[in-house]
């Protein structure tokens, strides 16, 4: 089972800066909604075939620090994300403006859930 | 000095697959390229909500034609490891086997493409005649030329016979043979190194902080690949990385091209080490099996006899001396469902491969996160562009082995 470890939105890039002095590859970040208001954000590092992950939790509508003036890899599954779930971030060295692969007149996040609550009388 | 700006692909003669640079060059040096995607992105991870755990096999093979077998392991992988199945060692040989034929096989596409790619036509016909034979071991192994669906939750769908894996071992002599003929040409040719040898620097901190992966990373003088970790039978066949130190384009493609060689080594060493036994354990019980059945013998029969008398197929080699297709433990019973959260990684021809999913104890899975080698590579590629020659970039960009289908999903 996968173990993570816990990274606060002030940490993001703190973190991803020390990961980077110590050596650590980014390897990728994977988001998932996990209910109706929340996203995890998890960051894969790898250092000598050696993973370590950082999950994020934030509330929808919240800003994440990026991490791509710290590792420039990070540009692609940033804006990858932005498209997928419209998690936005700040100081991306490259923003696409969430058409990375959408076209921009999209407003739909694809792999947003939406679940249905029975309406109160 | 006036700069230019010139867009290349998302149709051009060296991209199999559309990927859209935006080139800015003064006179013909690049010096800055922007990447556009989205021209195949399928949302394929998306259809894990309606698609159960068992058919996303099915889906996630056709991320990437040339390396759907290491896709399906990836995914198997991920799965077992959440419902903490034990895969018996014969089935772990075969997905070895098998997945090194896709490296040979997709390696050796590539190399012709590369030869295609900088006018040596005749090399990049002599690439693709090889592989041939390994499309043919692939589809009288598992009945299929590319998308080879042998991996299951628990183990592999198909067996080999003794017969079969020795006419694996002369099918494979005889193109190690042949690759070693064009091994001069490719290495050491003077049209090859001059169109490759200096041409898409990537240092090697480079390599390291842009994030690259597979040959890209190992051209630059890293000695990682993820077949070090020991997946499938990797831990007991004493494997070891190929690494160059070239930092460039001859540099990649001198790995891939010994990396071939080595498959053929892997594939004979899993043949000779490969154990008895089952080749699909159950998951936790049964459950009614709606995994395609294999061919019968006759209808094999029947259909290679066909496609033997079309003339279309002439150049087929000798078939297989036993055509029926042994198949394993297919019906590999699954019960349960996956809960939990797993990361995994394997070594695609391309490179590092990974796989983060999460069940919700639901037959369809939460999430299944899938990062690609060519997306790890396109950060490093904007940073070989910079001062190369506007000739040189289709060598280059060639020169990370891009799949853009894997890539956008």
């Amino acid at each position: 089972m996968l173990e993570t470890l816990p990274l606060s939105l002030d940490a993001v890039r703190d973190v991803a800066k020390e990961c980077f002095d110590d050596g650590w590859r980014l390897v990728t970040m994977s988001a998932n909604q996990i209910d109706d208001a929340h996203f995890d954000v998890i960051y894969h590092y790898d250092k000598d075939l050696t993973m370590k992950h950082y999950r994020l939790t934030v509330p929808k509508e919240t800003v994440v620090p990026s991490i791509s003036p710290v590792y420039f890899a990070a540009l692609l599954v940033e804006n990858e994300i932005r498209d997928q779930f419209g998690i936005c971030f700040s100081d991306i060295v490259l923003d696409f403006g969430g058409a990375l692969y959408l076209e921009e007149e999209v407003r739909a996040m694809p792999f947003c859930k939406v679940s249905v609550a029975q309406k109160q009388s | 000095m006036a700069r230019t700006i010139l867009p290349f692909g998302p149709q051009h003669p060296v991209l199999p697959e559309p990927l859209h640079l935006k080139l800015t060059i003064e006179n013909e040096t690049v010096v800055e390229a922007l990447p556009t995607l989205g021209y195949v992105h399928r949302g394929l991870e998306k259809l894990c909500e309606i698609r159960d755990f068992n058919q996303m096999i099915q889906i996630v093979e056709r991320v990437c034609g040339i390396c759907s077998c290491l896709h399906a392991l990836c995914y198997c992988e991920g799965v077992e490891q959440i419902m903490g199945v034990e895969v018996p060692r014969r089935a772990k040989y075969l997905r070895t086997i098998w997945g090194e034929l896709h490296r040979m096989h997709s390696h050796l596409l590539w190399l012709g493409l590369f030869a295609d790619a900088f006018g040596f036509e005749s090399l990049f016909m002599q690439f693709w005649r090889i592989r041939e034979r390994i499309m043919d071991i692939m589809e009288a192994t598992c009945g299929n030329r590319v998308v080879v669906s042998v991996n299951v939750i628990g183990g592999v769908r198909r067996d080999l016979s003794p017969e079969q894996c020795q006419w694996i071992e002369e099918q494979l002599a005889i193109s190690e043979k042949e690759l070693k003929q064009l091994s001069d040409t490719i290495l050491s040719d003077y049209t090859v190194k001059k169109r490759t040898v200096g041409v898409g620097v990537l240092t090697k901190e480079q390599a390291y902080q842009l994030g690259a992966a597979g040959p890209t990373l190992r051209g630059s003088g890293w000695a990682q690949d993820v077949r070090q970790t020991g997946y499938a039978a990797f831990g007991e066949l004493g494997f070891e990385p190929i690494v160059e130190y070239g930092c460039d384009s001859y540099a990649r493609s001198a790995v891939r091209f010994r990396e071939t060689l080595q498959s053929i080594d892997l594939v004979r060493l899993a043949i000779a080490r490969m154990p008895a036994g089952e080749t699909a354990a159950d998951v936790a019980g049964a459950m009614e099996d709606d995994t395609p059945k294999p061919v019968s013998a006759g209808e094999r029969r029947d259909i290679m006899q066909a496609y033997n008398r079309d003339k279309r197929h002439r150049f087929v080699t000798a078939p297989p001396p036993n055509l029926d297709l042994p198949a394993g433990h297919v019906a590999a019973k699954v019960k349960g469902k996956p809960d939990g959260e797993a990361v995994t990684r394997v070594e695609q021809p391309r490179g590092e491969l990974l796989y983060y999913i999460k069940g919700n104890g639901s037959k369809n899975m939460e999430r299944v996160r899938i990062r690609t080698p060519t997306f790890a590579n396109i950060p490093p590629l904007l940073a070989m562009l910079p001062g190369c020659e506007l000739a040189d970039v289709p060598v280059i960009v060639l020169s990370i082995d891009p799949c853009i289908s894997c890539t956008e999903r």
